[in-house]
């Protein structure tokens, strides 16, 4: 029996409560974007309504509440992923800015030719391109843990990959397309045995997972606002504060200085140095009051309640495929340890009419290759049909998915 | 029948759906499941449609001063989509092609049932169809 009130949760969710082509809208994109609680979207209506000023070095009453209200959110940022300190918790515009800023930064200090990076099969087109670059540009050769046919890491071969040239270990914690968890605890210390860094890119596990950086031990950290109930446009990079510190400024511009002379500038303390520019002060303002959303549900409630919507998704495939007497629908990513994401192909449909034909009874799901083309050439496939389960959906949503699904094998 | 007359044919037969999207999208699929088969010669590279997400094969035999198509798609609505324009123009002549206004796209809410990806692609199947029209009208 789930410890939440579903209802409940879903009237803070204004969105949630239109219809689509005639039917009620069930979303189930949750793992491309969330939808926002009221009290984001009320808090982004303030900071502009009530609030809005430059933040720091501000001498006005605007300038402080607003330094104060972005500050807060760091803390906040902080206590969610269980940080030593705020300072080591970067705003960036989402996953993609935080994994080139380390791609671009720690790689340009410490890569050198010949040294070696380790992504996953797994890995969202953000976290193989910015590697691929500075690879490329530093001679450095990138290595790739395979995936098993479930959908898991081949770990046996990650440990084979890890070596002495080994400098950066940069792995998802959960998959966008299939929904495995990778045990990253293992991957983690494998990876330091080898003296080398890791960094987990978070935009999936942000929602569903329990984080804690210290205990994992993680040395840098992704996260994104909007796949968290969050706006668009903000997104974390957590390093530990030695690494950042060694570690040179990303861009440059305002705010990341101490001093400038036309002959030499000084760079500011972290997590300034990284924050060059204006930065997105309403959106991050506003973001804390989708962790305070997350808090205050608790993330082993979401787990739990996520897990059953899950679990009777893929037995309601099952059962499906047996009254069918055979496999019409097929399951990607089958992993015993997923977050709330499934992936599926109907026999002889394409992914994009599957989408039309759902979107036509007002579901949203993602269809294609998930920006993970690797993983979808490693399975033969052009794309799948996703969907993927937040807070605020139904075991109703569910069947109502089945539902449909069962039309369309039968058209 | 005129392409004029066809392309009211087609807004008939859409109008029976009123405005039940799903049932629309599975007409257009039966539509695509009709369409004759295409000669597996004619399927290759060079006639794919380019513009289009899902792949659209569009062969053109021009006889007897009329342009006939042959079409094939490996998604169903994508299949639906290109045999409604070969039921227009195909033996039509290629003067016509290019002058018709194809006004049932917007008649049977072709954009609100196949979204604007799928519109895109929809776009670049009838430019096809003209230049191939626009290559004849030339010679």
């Amino acid at each position: 029996m789930s410890a939440i009130n579903v209802q409940n949760i879903r009237s803070l969710f204004p969105i949630l409560h239109q219809e689509v082509n005639k039917h009620p809208l069930v979303y189930l994109d949750n793992a491309a974007t969330t939808q926002k609680p009221l009290a984001v979207i009320d808090a982004l209506q303030t900071y502009y309504k009530v609030d809005n000023a430059n933040i720091h070095r501000g001498a006005h009453t605007l300038a402080d509440r607003s330094t104060g209200m972005f500050e807060d959110t760091r803390k906040a940022v902080q206590q969610f992923i269980h940080a030593a300190e705020p300072e080591e918790c970067i705003f960036t515009k989402g996953v993609t800015e935080s994994i080139n800023l380390v791609a671009q930064t720690w790689g340009r200090k410490f890569l050198q030719a010949g040294d070696e990076i380790i992504i996953s099969y797994l890995e969202h087109h953000s976290n193989i391109v910015p590697w691929q670059m500075i690879c490329e540009e530093k001679g450095a050769i990138l290595k790739v843990i395979p995936v098993l046919a479930n959908g898991t890491l081949d770990m046996a071969a990650f440990h084979q990959l890890l070596s002495v040239r080994t400098k950066l270990v940069a792995c998802v914690w959960a998959s966008n397309a299939l929904g495995t968890i990778n045990p990253v605890e293992e991957i983690i210390a494998a990876a330091h045995a080898h003296h080398a860094v890791v960094l987990l890119d978070g935009a999936q596990a942000g929602s569903h997972l329990e984080i804690d950086v210290q205990e994992l031990d993680v040395d840098f950290l992704t996260l994104s606002g909007h796949k968290l109930y969050g706006p668009t446009g903000v997104g974390v990079l957590y390093g530990k504060r030695a690494l950042l510190e060694a570690m040179p400024p990303y861009q440059g511009g305002g705010e990341m200085i101490k001093e400038v002379s036309f002959e030499k500038t000084t760079y500011n303390e972290i997590p300034f140095k990284f924050e060059a520019g204006t930065p997105n002060i309403g959106d991050v303002i506003a973001f804390k009051h989708a962790l305070s959303f997350v808090n205050s549900i608790g993330k082993a409630n979401i787990i739990a309640h996520e897990n059953m919507l899950l679990q009777s998704f893929t037995s309601g495939i099952h059962q499906l495929n047996q009254a069918f007497g055979s496999d019409q629908i097929e399951l990607y990513g089958t992993a015993a340890d997923k977050v709330a994401v499934q992936s599926f192909l109907i026999k002889g449909k394409h992914p994009f009419d599957v989408g039309l034909m759902l979107d036509a009874r007002g579901i949203a799901v993602r269809t294609g290759h998930h920006c993970t083309q690797p993983l979808m050439r490693f399975f033969d496939i052009e794309g799948t049909v996703r969907a993927s389960f937040a807070i605020y959906n139904t075991v109703e949503e569910v069947n109502i998915l089945l539902e449909a699904i069962k039309k369309i094998v039968n058209k | 029948m005129t392409s004029k007359e066809l392309q009211d044919e087609i807004i008939d037969d859409f109008s029976l759906f009123e405005d039940d999207l799903e049932s629309k999208l599975f007409y257009l699929m039966d539509l695509g499941k009709k369409l004759p088969e295409m000669n597996a010669e004619h399927k290759s590279d060079e006639y794919i449609v380019k513009g289009c997400q899902s792949k659209v094969w569009l062969f053109p035999v021009y006889q007897d001063g009329k342009l006939y198509f042959e079409a094939d798609s490996n998604t169903e609505i994508t299949k639906g989509l290109v045999s409604l324009l070969v039921k227009i123009w195909s033996g039509k002549n290629p003067k016509e092609i290019l002058e018709t206004d194809l006004y049932f796209i917007e008649k049977i809410g072709m954009s609100r049932m196949i979204g604007s990806q799928r519109s895109n692609g929809f776009t670049s199947m009838i430019k096809q169809m003209k230049m191939y029209a626009f290559a004849l009208v030339k010679e």
